[in-house]
C-alpha cells in the first residue's frame, strides 16, 4: 500500500495503479493523494518560522486553555515572528483613518465624519477613492495594482532616493513574499539554476528555491564582523558553484538583515552592485526593514540609489527591490501589502511577470492603499503630522531600546554572544552548547539548537526559532528572538530567559 | 554591444512562457491601449461587478471600516455613522484577532472565522465540518494554486478539466508542469456533463502514460453557466470513486443562480448524502470566494477551501506551504466571515441587507435573460441560457472568408472577431479559444455585468457590429440580427 509513484499503465484497467488501491483487497483504504505521492518539492521545503517549535507552542497553548495551572508558566510569549501588532504595537492612526474611509466610501458623503476623522485623512481617502476607477475599492484592479497608487509609490521612491522611478516598474503584491516567489519562479528553469542566498537567511528564500526546484548557493555572513558581507566570500562561493555546473542567476541581499539585523554600509553596497554587474547576476534586494534602523552610525540606502549613483541605469543593471507594509513602524502584517520594483529587464520579460501576476488577477486593494500611505505619509504642516510623527518616533525609539536591552541581557549569559541589532526586528544570539546538551539532543533525535529552544519553551513559554531554521555556519548554534514584546514585559522575559539558561547550563555542564 | 541580460526572454522558466491567461491576455491588453487613446471601453472580460457600477453591500463595509480603525468604536459620535449591529460585529471580529487587522493570523486564517464557515456549511448542507480542514486564502485562486502545486509532480500527472474551462486551471497546470486532460461539456445539451466522454478521455490519457490524479468541475460553470443536477453530481462522485480521482469543486458562483429548476447543491452535500463508502473515501476540495455572488468583493481577495477525506499528512504539507506566505490577508478573511454569516432577520441591518442582495440577484437574473435573448436573436449566433455564474458564452458561426482573413492576420478566428468587435464598439470580451472549445467552433465570453440601464445599448452595439461583420465577410443578404 502507499506506492511511491512507480508508475505502470494498463490501458484496460479502470483503476489507477499508482495510488495503491486494489480492487479486490481488504487492506485499509489509502487515499489517492498521500504523503508518498505528493509533489516532492513540497516535502522538501521547510519554513521554520512557523515550524516545529511553533506547532509545539500551539499545543501548549491549548493545554493552558484547558488548565491554566498545568504548566510552569501562565502564558506563551511569541517571539518567533515579526508580527508587531499581535504583541500590542498600535497601528498608525492616520493610516487606519484613511483605510476605514476607503473601505466604506459611503461615509465620505456624510458630514458627521468631520467630528470623528481628521480632515487630512478625509481628503486623502477621497483622493484615493476617486483615483480608483468607478470609486470601486471592491473591484479587481489592474494586475500590477491601481495605477494612481503605483504613481504615488513611484514618487515616494523618487523622494527617498533622489532618482526617478517608473510606476510601470512597480508590481503591488499581497505582502512582499508573493513577489519573491514570482521572481524566483521566473529565474529557475531546472535544478542547474542557482540563486545565491546569505547564510543565515530568512527561510522564505530557501523554501521558495526548493519549491521551484532550483539550487540554493549559500554565501556566509561573517558573525565576527557584525554579520558583515565580504565580496571575496561572494566570489569564492560563486566560483565553486559554477565549477559544480550551476548557472548562478541572482544574488539575494537582505538589508537590513533578517535574522542578523546588520545594516550595510554604502561602500559595502557599492561592492555588491559591482559584483553583480561583473558576474552578470540579478540583484534581489529585500529591503522590507528599511525603516527599522537603530544604530546611530548607520542609515539605510536603497540598492537602487546606490546603483544609480554609480552610474548604472535600467539599461545596464537588473535589480528587483522588495518592500512591505508589514514592518517598519507601521507593522501591518495581516493586511498583506507590498511591492516589487523591477528595473533593468527587457519589456518581454516584464510582460511575462505581468502575465504571472494576472493569473491571480490582483493583490488586495486594502494592502495596495496602505502601501501608498507608507510611501506618502503625512508631511510637516499637515493636520495629522504631529500625531503621526509622535506615534512613529515612539515606536521606533522603543524598538531601539528593546533591541539594546535584549542584546545586553543575552550577552550577559554564559556561553552566549550576540551581535547588536543595527536594524530589522530580531536578535540572533549564538550559544555554545555544552557536550552534555549535544548528547541529550542527539538522544532525543533533535538538532541541538532545536533541543535548546524546545527546553526554553517548555520551561518559560517563550517561543523562538532555532538557528537551523535560518541556516548557520556548520557546528554553530543560534536562535532568533524578536524584539517585539512590549517594553514593560521585557524585564520579565529577560529574567525568565536568564533563569532558564542558567539552569540549562548547570544541568548539562555536569 | 549591449551585454546579454541574465533574464532574457530566451532563458526564463519555460512553464511561465507557455502559460496563457486569456482573461487578462491579448484582448484585454488591446482594450487597455485603446482606453489610453481615449476610446470608451466596456470591460466585459472579467467577472468584476464593482468595476461596472454594482455597489458594495452596506453592512460589510460598515463593519470593515470599524475594524480598520478600532478607535472609532470608542468615539462618542460613532452612532451617528454606524448601526449598533455593525459595531457589535466589528468588536466580535477584532476579538478573534490578536492585535487587530494588522497582525499576521494563523496561516489557515483566524480560527473564529473558520468556525463561522463551519457553521455556514452545517446550515447549508446539514453536515458538520472541521475548522482545521478549512483554509482561508487570498481569493479562491490562491487555494486552487496551492492544491494543484501539491498534486502535480511532473508532466506525467494529469488533471481533468472541463472544456470550456476558466483558464486559471490551464494556466496553473502549465505553471506547475503538469498535463491538462480535457473532458468536453456538451453544448447541444445545455453544456451538460457527458460521463461517456469523461471515461474516454481518462482511458486515452492513461494509454499515453498519464496518471490522472484529479478532476476539476466548476458549478455553476464558468464560462458556461450551467448548474449541475443532483444526479450529475452523483455520477461525478461515483466516477471519481471508481477511478480513484481527487475532486476539485470550484463552487465560487454558488450564490449566482438564475433558474429555479436546479438550485445550487454542494458537492460535499451530495457526497455525504451518498453515504458509505463514498462519504469516507472520495477526496474532495471545495472552493468558495467573496468575489462573486451578490457580494462582488473581488478586490478584497477573500476565499476559502474545505478539505474532505484528504490524508492528514497531505493536510500538514498544505499547511506548511501556506505558512511560508505567513497568512491570508485579514480584511479578506473578515469578508469571508461576513459572507457566510450575514445579518439575520432580527438584526437592525437585515432589511437593508435583504433589499440590497435581492435587488442585485434579481437584476442579474434579468440581465442573464436579456443577454441570452439578444445573442439568440442573431441568425449566426446560438447561446445557451446563463443558468448561473456571471457570463454569457455564445457560439458565433463565422463565414469562411472571415476565417481566412483571420488566418491571414495570424489570429485565431474568434480572436479576430473579438478584436474587431472591440475596435468597433469598445466592448472588451474574451475569445472562446481562451477557455477551450470544440474544434471548429468559435465562442466569446462576455459578462452579464454591465448595468441594466446600459444593457440594451450594449446589445444594440453588438448586433450592429455583428451585422456589419457578417455583411463584410458573407456579402449582402438578409440582416443577421433582428434589431
Amino acid at each position: 500500500m502507499g506506492a511511491n509513484g512507480v508508475q505502470e499503465v494498463n490501458g484496460n484497467s479502470t483503476s489507477n495503479i499508482d495510488n495503491g488501491k486494489s480492487l479486490s483487497s481488504t487492506a485499509p483504504w489509502c487515499p489517492p493523494i498521500n504523503i508518498d505521492n505528493i509533489n516532492p518539492k513540497v516535502l522538501e521545503c521547510q519554513y521554520a518560522v512557523r515550524g516545529e517549535i511553533v506547532a509545539h507552542a500551539e499545543r501548549l497553548q491549548q493545554k493552558l486553555l484547558q488548565d491554566p495551572s498545568s504548566l510552569p508558566f501562565d502564558e506563551l510569549i511569541y517571539c518567533n515572528i515579526g508580527n508587531p501588532q499581535s504583541l500590542g504595537q498600535q497601528p498608525i492612526t492616520f493610516f487606519r483613518e484613511v483605510a476605514a474611509l476607503c473601505d466604506h466610501p459611503g461615509l465620505l458623503h456624510k458630514k458627521e465624519i468631520q467630528t470623528v476623522f481628521s480632515s487630512d485623512a478625509i481628503k486623502r481617502a477621497e483622493s484615493i477613492v476617486s483615483s480608483i476607477p468607478g470609486r470601486a475599492t471592491g473591484a479587481y484592479s489592474h494586475s500590477k495594482g491601481v495605477k494612481a497608487l503605483r504613481t504615488i509609490i513611484a514618487e515616494g521612491i523618487q523622494n527617498r532616493d533622489g532618482y526617478s522611478a517608473d510606476p510601470e516598474d512597480i508590481f503591488l503584491t499581497d505582502g512582499a513574499s508573493p513577489g519573491v516567489h514570482m521572481m524566483i519562479r521566473l529565474m529557475l528553469r531546472n535544478k542547474k539554476d542557482g540563486i545565491m542566498c546569505p547564510i543565515p537567511q530568512y527561510p522564505l528564500y530557501s523554501a521558495s528555491i526548493a519549491l521551484h526546484d532550483g539550487t540554493l548557493v549559500p554565501y556566509y555572513l561573517d558573525e565576527s564582523k557584525g554579520w558583515g558581507l565580504e565580496v571575496s566570500e561572494l566570489k569564492s562561493r560563486l566560483e565553486a558553484a559554477v565549477a559544480d555546473g550551476i548557472n548562478v542567476r541572482a544574488l539575494v541581499v537582505i538589508n537590513p538583515g533578517n535574522p542578523t539585523g546588520q545594516v550595510l554600509s554604502e561602500e559595502n553596497q557599492q561592492k555588491i552592485v559591482q559584483f553583480c554587474k561583473d558576474e552578470n547576476l540579478v540583484l534581489l534586494a529585500d529591503e522590507v526593514y528599511q525603516e527599522n534602523v537603530y544604530a546611530d552610525n548607520k542609515k539605510f540606502s536603497s540598492f537602487k540609489k546606490i546603483a544609480r549613483s554609480m552610474g548604472y541605469t535600467e539599461r545596464d543593471f537588473s535589480l528587483v527591490s522588495f518592500h512591505s507594509i508589514s514592518k517598519g513602524f507601521y507593522g501591518e502584517c495581516g493586511r498583506r501589502g507590498g511591492y516589487m520594483e523591477v528595473t533593468g529587464f527587457d519589456s518581454d520579460v516584464k510582460n511575462q511577470i505581468y502575465k504571472m501576476a494576472s493569473v491571480s488577477l490582483c493583490s488586495n486593494l486594502s494592502g495596495q492603499v496602505m502601501m501608498s500611505l507608507v510611501m506618502n505619509p503625512p508631511k510637516d504642516g499637515d493636520e495629522s503630522y504631529e500625531l503621526y510623527s509622535s506615534e512613529r518616533n515612539a515606536i521606533l525609539s522603543s524598538l531601539g531600546r528593546r533591541a539594546k536591552m535584549l542584546a545586553e541581557a543575552l550577552n550577559k549569559l554564559e556561553r552566549v554572544s550576540c551581535n547588536e541589532a543595527e536594524g530589522a526586528m530580531y536578535l540572533f544570539p549564538r550559544i555554545e552548547l555544552p557536550e552534555g546538551a549535544m548528547k541529550a539532543a542527539q538522544a532525543a533525535g533533535m538538532v541541538p539548537d532545536t533541543f535548546y529552544c524546545k527546553r526554553l519553551l517548555d520551561a518559560t513559554g517563550i517561543v523562538v526559532v532555532p538557528g537551523s531554521g535560518f541556516r548557520q555556519v556548520p557546528g554553530t548554534w543560534h536562535f532568533r528572538i524578536t524584539i517585539l514584546p512590549p517594553e514593560e514585559k521585557m524585564p520579565t522575559i529577560i529574567a525568565k530567559l536568564t533563569s532558564f539558561h542558567e539552569s540549562f547550563m548547570q544541568e548539562f555542564q555536569g | 554591444m549591449a551585454p546579454t541580460k541574465v533574464l532574457d526572454p530566451e532563458n526564463i522558466n519555460e512553464n511561465i512562457k507557455n502559460l496563457v491567461y486569456a482573461v487578462r491576455g491579448e484582448l484585454y491588453i488591446r482594450a487597455s491601449e485603446l482606453q489610453k487613446e481615449g476610446k470608451k471601453i466596456i470591460f466585459t472580460n472579467v467577472g468584476n461587478p464593482h468595476a461596472l457600477g454594482q455597489k458594495p453591500l452596506t453592512f460589510p463595509r460598515q463593519v470593515m471600516a470599524l475594524c480598520q480603525a478600532p478607535f472609532l468604536i470608542d468615539d462618542p459620535n460613532v452612532d451617528l455613522l454606524f448601526p449598533a449591529d455593525a459595531i457589535a460585529r466589528a468588536k466580535l471580529y477584532l476579538s478573534y484577532t490578536s492585535g487587530g487587522l494588522g497582525a499576521y493570523s494563523d496561516s489557515r486564517g483566524l480560527p473564529g472565522i473558520r468556525q463561522e464557515v463551519c457553521d455556514f456549511l452545517l446550515q447549508r448542507d446539514g453536515y458538520p465540518s472541521d475548522p482545521d480542514l478549512i483554509f482561508l486564502t487570498d481569493g479562491a485562486s490562491k487555494g486552487v494554486m496551492q492544491l494543484l502545486n501539491i498534486i502535480v509532480r511532473d508532466k506525467k500527472d494529469g488533471i481533468l478539466c472541463p472544456i470550456p474551462q476558466y483558464p486559471l486551471y490551464s494556466a496553473t497546470i502549465e505553471l506547475v508542469g503538469g498535463t491538462l486532460v480535457p473532458y468536453y461539456l456538451n453544448e447541444e445539451n445545455n453544456w451538460g456533463l457527458d460521463i461517456k466522454d469523461l471515461r474516454q478521455q481518462v482511458a486515452a490519457a492513461r494509454n499515453k502514460g498519464i496518471n490522472v490524479r484529479a478532476l476539476v468541475f466548476i458549478n455553476p460553470g464558468n464560462p458556461t453557466g450551467q448548474c449541475l443536477s443532483e444526479s450529475n453530481l452523483r455520477d461525478l462522485i461515483e466516477f471519481c470513486h471508481n477511478e480513484n480521482i481527487l475532486m476539485l469543486a470550484d463552487e465560487v458562483y454558488q450564490q449566482n443562480i438564475y433558474q429555479d429548476e436546479r438550485p445550487f447543491l454542494s458537492a460535499k452535500k451530495v457526497l455525504m448524502d451518498l453515504g458509505l463508502p463514498y462519504s469516507k473515501e472520495v477526496e474532495l476540495v471545495s472552493f468558495h470566494t467573496v468575489s462573486k455572488g451578490y457580494w462582488g468583493e473581488c478586490g478584497q481577495r477573500g476565499g476559502y477551501f474545505e478539505l474532505t477525506n484528504i490524508h492528514p499528512k497531505a493536510v500538514d504539507e498544505l499547511y506548511k506551504v501556506a505558512s511560508i506566505s505567513l497568512s491570508p490577508n485579514v480584511p479578506g478573511q473578515i469578508f469571508v466571515g461576513l459572507m457566510v454569516n450575514p445579518p439575520k432577520p432580527n438584526d437592525i441591518s437585515y432589511p437593508r441587507y435583504l433589499q440590497e442582495s435581492k435587488s442585485i440577484l434579481e437584476s442579474l437574473r434579468r440581465r442573464a435573460h436579456i443577454m441570452t435573448d439578444g445573442f439568440n436573436s442573431c441568425r449566426n449566433i446560438t447561446c445557451n441560457f446563463t443558468e448561473g455564474a456571471m457570463y454569457s458564452f455564445p457560439k458565433v458561426k463565422l463565414p469562411p472568408a472571415a476565417v481566412a482573413a483571420a488566418k491571414a492576420a495570424g489570429k485565431a478566428p474568434d480572436v479576430f472577431y473579438c478584436i474587431k468587435l472591440l475596435e468597433a464598439t469598445g466592448i472588451s470580451t474574451v475569445p472562446g479559444s481562451g477557455f477551450g472549445q470544440k474544434e471548429g467552433t468559435f465562442h466569446l465570453r462576455t459578462t452579464i455585468l454591465p448595468s441594466e440601464e446600459d444593457m440594451p445599448e450594449v446589445m444594440q452595439m453588438f448586433k450592429k457590429f455583428n451585422d456589419e461583420f457578417m455583411s463584410a465577410y458573407e456579402g449582402p443578404s438578409e440582416p443577421f440580427s433582428r434589431l
